[in-house]
């Protein structure tokens, strides 16, 4: 069965703690570990920080919606805003030790999302929807707990 | 309550920052306005004990790497102490052990920055 939870907030950075506590929550009722819910609700802040950051460029009265979608193994978070596109999946990753050595602060945030995440989908149509959907699986003992 | 917090401590010759709570991007800006301040008074011995704090994203990684570079530069350094095994993982995924140096105790950080100066004096 299918299970969809939803939230709407305003793009400013204070809000990220309520998408925190939202999604751990989520992750942990859909039976993953506090390490493995850990590492999801990091790739969401992740996620709604490029947002704020580059979507609405830090406008904070933008709404961002953020979906998660749950169905036998699969755990998908779907972050929704219509600012600037960005897609992280073209961005090149960084070569991280040369990156970290020139000490660059941008571009961890996608390398993150990318590492922590099984599969990280973007969909875009500029100035009208950019979906970001990060989604993680759970190992096949969990989800056959779940059934 | 205060989601993050910022303790400031002075010792010989090196300073202490406690972390506590989240560092993410909403907080950020208050550890760079710390490390921002220690700069301008010449205090490039700097120690941030990690003790406390719950949870870091890489907003809050990014204001090392901002620090890192003009402190190393007046012949300080940034070492980090005291990770939960939780934060350390966020340090490791983005390769930080190999530019930052990383203690489990607070003491050997200092201990580190004297045996430095005794050295060069």
């Amino acid at each position: 069965m299918t299970k969809k939870l939803s939230k709407t907030i305003s793009s400013r950075t204070d809000n990220l703690l309520e998408v925190r506590e939202f999604v751990m929550r989520a992750a942990r009722d859909f039976g993953f570990s506090d390490e493995e819910s850990s590492k999801i609700v990091l790739a969401v802040d992740e996620a709604c920080t490029n947002v704020i950051k580059h979507a609405y460029q830090n406008a904070p009265d933008k709404k961002i919606q953020i979906d998660i979608t749950s169905e036998h193994d699969t755990f998908q978070v779907s972050i929704i805003d219509d600012g600037k596109s960005f897609n992280p999946n073209t961005t090149k990753l960084p070569d991280l030790k040369q990156h970290l050595t020139h000490f660059r602060r941008g571009g961890l945030g996608v390398y993150l999302m990318r590492t922590l995440m099984d599969k990280v989908e973007y969909s875009y149509s500029p100035g009208k929807r950019n979906v970001v959907r990060l989604i993680k699986y759970l190992t096949p003992d969990k989800a056959a707990a779940r059934s | 309550m205060s989601e993050f917090k910022i303790h400031h401590r002075s010792g010989e010759g090196v300073s202490v920052i406690d972390l506590k709570g989240y560092l993410d991007a909403h907080t950020a800006p208050e550890l760079e306005n710390a490390l921002q301040k220690l700069i301008e008074e010449k205090k490039f011995n700097i120690v941030v004990n990690c003790k406390d704090l719950s949870y870091i994203s890489s907003a809050g990684l990014g204001v090392f790497m901002a620090y890192i570079e003009d402190v190393r530069k007046n012949r300080g350094d940034i070492k980090l102490t005291n990770m939960s095994p939780k934060v350390y993982n966020v340090f490791d995924l983005l390769g930080f052990p190999i530019l930052y140096e990383i203690y489990k105790d607070e003491q050997d950080a200092i201990k580190k920055f004297q045996d430095a100066r005794s050295v060069q004096s």
